[in-house]
């Protein structure tokens, strides 16, 4: 390490007090990368902690990446309430039929206990162990199912919407029951480890639900939820569009915004300056075919509109590198922000 | 304004109030003003479309393109059963959701092309490619609505489309992965992609007039 050059911490802890590090902070996320690295098969990867330990390490001194990322696969919490998971060869493992088969169920629903479910307690042991690895060197990002987003997993998007618009009783019961288990599971990663929470709210972005029925619903739920947690979060719309209601996330208490590629990120910038710390918003499945040389465009152009005063942390737009993306696009990638995302940013 | 432009209005209105009583008074009295099948295929039809367009814009939800088709599909079921001989004479079509069990995508083109006039076969979800190829073959289906959700699912429509090469089927992709890329539908040889129920309407009634 040089002599002036932040840790990674540093240069996120820094880029969230809405300043400028020694450079734009890079936030690779690859999940199943990690089980290439292992020449392990996905499902296999994901069935020990162990694993996921070694693969983050390696994928982050591969990638010279300035987090740990302990998210294992978006059904995770699917699971610990007993509903399938569906693994494929080369992809993310995913939600199979939901659990709940009629919307009257939800009045017998259990959350479940956290150290008692072996896939949580999984989580759980990776974080602490990478933290034993990492210490304070670079932050571990955990990461919860908004409860405002998970019952499109437990009862499908087409009940959930009109549970959410007809039936209130039920939906107020479901959104009690989430809350309370996504709390304790935040504040159980927390306190397993991680520096912080990304809080996955796919639904609430305007993309799925107008505002007006956002402030009514996911808005209320995360303001409560993220005040229990006991950490900083970053709120994640994965692919979602939110710039008409960053002003709204920025009141939940959230330190973070998860920005789609489908967004203007300079638009985006103005709406977030000193509010909120922008985390995107690389088009991953895009990112697919992408040659050294449009990695060294798209980069470039998203740090001259973004990184300027600090509050932003180059990222791809959804929270989860598609399997498909080669070794040579994160490679290029990487260099780019190490090049071009040295502070003071200049015009190139 | 004309009639059916101020019944559109009217009726687009009570659709994003989720006034169903409202939106069904709306078309009975355009049915008595011409044919269920014109309502259905004009009428319901211009004003999902619009929906549809305004979701692209992102002037409005999608919550709100679902709602609205539900309550189309069920407005249009009553004057228009599933068997009724007044529904059009259309090439078989079906639609599924390939490799998962995410379905909304699916469910707001099912309601969209039904409540417009439209008769499709709803496959549910979940679909792998052999069962997929054996359904497509077994019913002759001649257009066939493809709904994913994950990358590998996207690129594994490539192998539906070449074990479907000689069974004369057009297939229209839609979903996430496709509205990120603009180039996936073409790289994995779809015939058309649909980035919302307003591109389902435009691309089933294209193939429709060419009775594919």
């Amino acid at each position: 390490m040089k002599a002036n050059e932040m840790t990674s911490m540093q240069r996120v802890l820094t880029t969230l007090s809405h300043k400028e590090p020694d450079r734009v902070p890079l936030f690779l996320l690859p999940t199943m990368h990690g089980a290439k690295e292992l020449g392990l098969s996905i499902k296999d990867y994901f069935s020990k902690a162990e694993n996921v330990v070694e693969g983050q390490l390696r994928l982050r001194k591969k990638y010279r990446n300035d987090c740990i990322y302990t998210f294992f696969y978006a059904p995770l919490e699917i699971e610990a309430f007993g509903g399938e998971v569906i693994y494929s060869d080369d992809g993310p493992p995913n939600s199979g039929i939901p659990f709940i088969n009629a919307i009257e169920d939800i009045k017998n629903l259990q959350p479940p206990k956290i150290k008692e479910t072996k896939a949580l307690y999984k989580v759980l042991q990776a974080t602490q162990k990478l933290k034993e690895a990492v210490g304070d060197e670079a932050p571990i990002i955990g990461v919860v199912m908004s409860p405002f987003s998970l019952p499109v997993m437990q009862l499908g998007f087409d009940k959930y919407l009109e549970l959410m618009h007809f039936h209130s009783d039920l939906f107020n019961h479901l959104m009690q029951i989430n809350e309370e288990f996504c709390v304790d599971w935040a504040n159980a990663q927390l306190q397993a480890g991680a520096t912080a929470i990304c809080y996955f709210d796919p639904v609430s972005s305007t993309t799925i639900i107008p505002r007006n029925k956002y402030l009514e619903t996911g808005f209320q739920i995360a303001k409560r939820t993220i005040s229990r947690i006991a950490g900083p979060t970053a709120t994640h719309f994965a692919s979602g569009k939110c710039l008409s209601i960053v002003d709204d996330v920025s009141q939940t208490g959230t330190a973070v915004v998860g920005t789609s590629s489908l967004e203007d990120i300079g638009a985006m910038k103005q709406a977030c300056r000193g509010k909120l710390t922008i985390l995107g918003n690389l088009n991953g499945i895009e990112m697919r075919r992408w040659s050294s040389a449009d990695v060294n465009l798209i980069v470039k152009e998203t740090i001259q509109k973004a990184a300027p005063g600090g509050g932003f942390i180059l990222s791809d737009n959804h929270g989860e590198i598609p399997f498909q993306v080669p070794d040579e696009a994160l490679m290029a990638i990487s260099e780019a922000v190490h090049t071009f995302g040295k502070y003071p940013i200049s015009d190139f | 304004m004309d009639k059916q432009t101020i019944h559109s209005k009217g009726f687009e209105m009570a659709l994003l109030a989720l006034d169903q009583s409202k939106a069904e008074s709306i078309i009975r009295k355009a049915v008595g003003e011409g044919s269920p099948m014109d309502v259905a295929s004009k009428l319901v039809s211009d004003t999902l479309h619009r929906i549809g367009e305004a979701w692209e814009d992102g002037k409005l939800a999608l919550s709100q393109v679902y709602m609205s088709g539900v309550i189309c599909e069920a407005i249009i079921d009553k004057l228009l059963p599933p068997a009724s001989p007044l529904r059009m004479d259309q090439p078989k079509m079906a639609i599924g959701v390939f490799e998962d069990y995410h379905l909304l995508g699916k469910r707001i083109i099912y309601s969209t092309l039904r409540a417009s006039g439209f008769e499709l076969m709803d496959l549910g979800g979940g679909l792998k490619t052999d069962h997929l190829v054996r359904i497509v073959q077994d019913e002759k289906i001649k257009i066939l609505l493809l709904s994913v959700l994950m990358l590998p699912s996207a690129l594994r429509v490539k192998e539906v489309k070449e074990k479907l090469a000689d069974a004369q089927v057009k297939i229209v992709v839609g979903g996430a992965p496709f509205r990120l890329d603009n180039q996936l539908w073409l790289e994995v040889g779809a015939d058309a992609c649909g980035k919302d129920s307003a591109d389902a309407l435009e691309i089933v009634t294209k193939l429709m007039g060419e009775k594919v």
